[in-house]
């Protein structure tokens, strides 16, 4: 039975729309990912070390942060990763036993990217801990308790998945936290570093976990269960629509109409909502390195460029794949092509000039750090909108707007043109900004990066004229790329 | 109104439609039958520019469609629920639609007013997106946006498909007022033979991509395609 089950899932998997492409594609695909891998293994590698140098304990201060990372770990599956159950109903009426079909389905999110990402790190950390002389036994049953964990938020996140906007409230919980830690007034860890440090010291203790685990399983596998019907479980949520008509957007005629759409794209599905929430994580990139010093000084540039531009980099990536599932009716509509590139650039434009106004508390650290970010905004318009319009072109996954995953849930999300699309986004500011500093000064680097920016803002009917040439280049492959749904 | 020339798709060396000529003329309406993969729905999509033909080509009113994109402001057409908008309810898709077909908002209500009885109450002010319509609903809104903006050609593909028997007859009613007007030339593909000789002036069977049928409807004409696509 499981056989022919594993049998479909092996066709899914080699017969996904991207997957199939050509061999030079997944070369690159297995570079990447080998390449990411290695950075987890480095990471669970070097920190035994890294945090020994700085005189900490390696696996309390890992304790320590654990109850961090076990939130924002269910936080983001709240928000990427995709429930497995559309699949389920063909199999409904075969000759299958519903358990048979239930463990199967919830056999099949343990492996899933989101779980064994985290074993990258935690094997070579608890390889090296116990290389470095730990008790053998102890680190063993410390990480089978912090892999039960994982897996508890693997199907809490199955169980929770139908509530919306929960992951509001555990992001709310995390800050929380967080904040009253960073203030002093009341610190999580105090509470929860000994519980975490018990599952290695205490024998026995690390059974908690994995009991728990066992009864949400048993607990998961009969909510599913019992939810097995088309009306119940597998039913899909209906919205109660409102007609919106959004009149104001009607003075800008062909491109009001685009806009309107797109406005109601974002508001109504769940994938593209994600884009919105990303940006907001975007704007706060820039944390990371305008406090800190030992970034070198050119990496400004590269955080300017991302606080601003979130928006673009995952909304703007995915132009025209939004339209993808209605693209045979946008090609029969009298449509000129540049008016609907032309909305999109708009969008654009007006989320990054919204991120920058946004991103103003940065003046908090001093008027040259916002400047490096108003800077980024019109290297992004001028350049970088153009750029991930001209990457859409070559960008031929369908996107499925109902699901709230893809972006790292799947593989079809990657492509390795867009890919390589996106390298001059960022590299070339940097280089522009990097040859400033070294034979001139900051002002000359900054003026350097928005120089491009306007330079791309005065060839705009050009570089748009390039754009729709490829998009009708691309017509036909790009209409039956999207015709093979998942 | 459409000439088609030396027309053949052919995918992997496979011949799927191969139509040496063929001519619609304005005001026509033309019925299109055949089994399975006969290549209706090729046909259609080639006459879309949707796909590229493999060698000849289509001209709809003069306009050769796969050079030059000016036959769009005068189709309108639907072929299957990919034509649809999912997160749109269906006024708001009428709108759009009609948006660009330069059509105002009192145009397109008094459409949607005029065709009040073919969608059944199941349609407008539901409080439901387009996704979560039943097939047929959905069908009915697509039907109705082709006619958006008085297009001279009228293209619906297996448009009888998922309807209910009521709305089979008042879609009948809505192809036959179309095809009356002679500025209107209508395309229609259907399995059902019969449905296609009562609403069509001529019928074309097509099978494994060639024309093997080329007929005026007339008394006989269900009588002879019945005994042609038996076995």
């Amino acid at each position: 039975m499981i056989k022919k089950f594993i049998y479909l899932e092996w066709k899914a998997f080699i017969r996904s729309a991207s997957f199939g492409a050509n061999l030079a594609m997944k070369i690159l695909l297995g570079f990447l990912m080998i390449y990411f891998s290695l950075i987890f293994i480095g990471a669970g590698v070097g920190a035994f070390y890294l945090l020994k140098e700085m005189n900490l304990e390696p696996l309390v201060t890992i304790n320590k942060f654990l109850i961090y990372y076990f939130l924002f770990d269910l936080v983001i599956r709240l928000l990427m990763q995709a429930i497995p159950v559309l699949n389920i109903k063909p199999l409904l009426v075969l000759p299958f036993k519903k358990p048979t079909i239930v463990h199967f389905s919830l056999g099949k999110t343990a492996l899933s990217f989101f779980n064994w990402v985290h074993a990258l790190f935690f094997v070579p950390f608890s390889i090296v801990l116990i290389v470095e002389g730990y008790d053998i036994i102890g680190i063993i049953m410390w990480f089978l308790a912090v892999f039960s964990l994982i897996y508890i938020n693997n199907f809490l996140n199955i169980i929770l998945s139908n509530i919306d906007k929960l992951f509001v409230v555990f992001v709310a919980i995390a800050i929380g936290f967080g904040a009253a830690q960073y203030y002093k007034l009341f610190d999580i860890t105090v509470l929860t570093t000994p519980f975490f440090q018990g599952l290695y010291a205490q024998k026995g203790l690390f059974l908690i976990p994995v009991l728990v685990l066992a009864g949400l399983y048993q607990f998961t596998f009969k909510y599913f269960k019992n939810n097995l019907f088309l009306d119940a479980g597998l039913s899909k949520k209906e919205d109660i629509a409102t007609t919106e008509n959004l009149v104001w957007l009607n003075q800008f005629g062909t491109l009001g109409t685009f806009l309107k759409n797109d406005i109601k794209l974002i508001k109504r599905n769940k994938r593209s909502k994600t884009t919105i929430v990303m940006s907001v994580v975007f704007l706060f990139y820039g944390l990371i390195f305008f406090g800190n010093m030992s970034q070198p000084p050119a990496m400004q540039i590269f955080a300017g460029i991302f606080v601003s531009g979130g928006f673009l980099f995952v909304f703007g990536q995915f132009v025209p794949s939004w339209d993808s599932s209605y693209y045979q009716l946008m090609m029969t509509q009298n449509i000129p092509y540049r008016g609907y590139i032309t909305s999109k650039w708009w969008l654009i434009v007006i989320a990054t000039f919204i991120s920058t106004i946004l991103a103003s508390f940065y003046l908090f650290y001093g008027w040259e750090v916002y400047l490096t970010i108003v800077v980024g905004a019109i290297y992004n318009i001028g350049v970088n909108s153009h750029l991930v319009l001209l990457g859409g072109a070559f960008t031929k996954t369908p996107i499925d707007l109902s699901q709230a995953g893809g972006a790292f849930g799947d593989k079809k999300a990657f492509n390795a043109s867009a890919m390589l699309l996106s390298l001059p986004k960022i590299f070339l500011p940097l280089l522009l900004y990097w040859l400033g500093l070294h034979f001139a000064d900051k002002t000359v680097a900054l003026a350097l990066v928005a120089g491009a920016g306007v330079l791309g803002f005065i060839f705009k009917e050009k570089v748009f004229s390039l754009i729709e040439k490829r998009y009708k280049m691309e017509k036909y492959s790009t209409i039956s790329a999207y015709k093979q749904k998942n | 109104m459409i000439q088609v020339n030396q027309l053949s798709k052919k995918y992997n060396g496979t011949t799927v439609l191969n139509i040496n000529n063929l001519e619609i003329p304005k005001g026509q309406s033309f019925g299109l039958v055949g089994n399975n993969g006969a290549g209706k729905t090729t046909f259609f999509s080639l006459l879309l520019d949707l796909i590229q033909p493999s060698t000849g080509h289509i001209t709809s009113n003069n306009i050769q469609v796969n050079e030059n994109e000016n036959w769009k402001s005068f189709t309108g057409s639907f072929l299957d629920e990919s034509f649809l908008i999912g997160y749109l309810t269906p006024e708001e898709y009428f709108y759009f639609i009609g948006d660009l077909r330069h059509q105002n908002k009192a145009d397109i209500d008094a459409l949607l007013a005029q065709h009040e009885e073919f969608f059944n109450g199941e349609i407008l002010n539901n409080k439901k997106y387009l996704r979560d319509l039943s097939k047929g609903n959905q069908k009915k809104v697509g039907i109705i946006a082709t006619l958006i903006g008085n297009p001279e050609v009228v293209i619906l593909d297996e448009p009888f498909a998922n309807l209910d028997p009521t709305t089979v007859s008042r879609l009948k009613k809505i192809i036959k007022d179309l095809a009356e007007n002679p500025d209107v030339t209508v395309l229609v593909s259907s399995h059902d033979l019969q449905h296609t000789v009562e609403v069509c002036d001529r019928i074309v069977a097509l099978n494994k991509g060639e024309i093997v049928k080329d007929i005026q409807t007339s008394k006989e004409t269900l009588q002879e395609l019945e005994s042609f696509f038996a076995v």
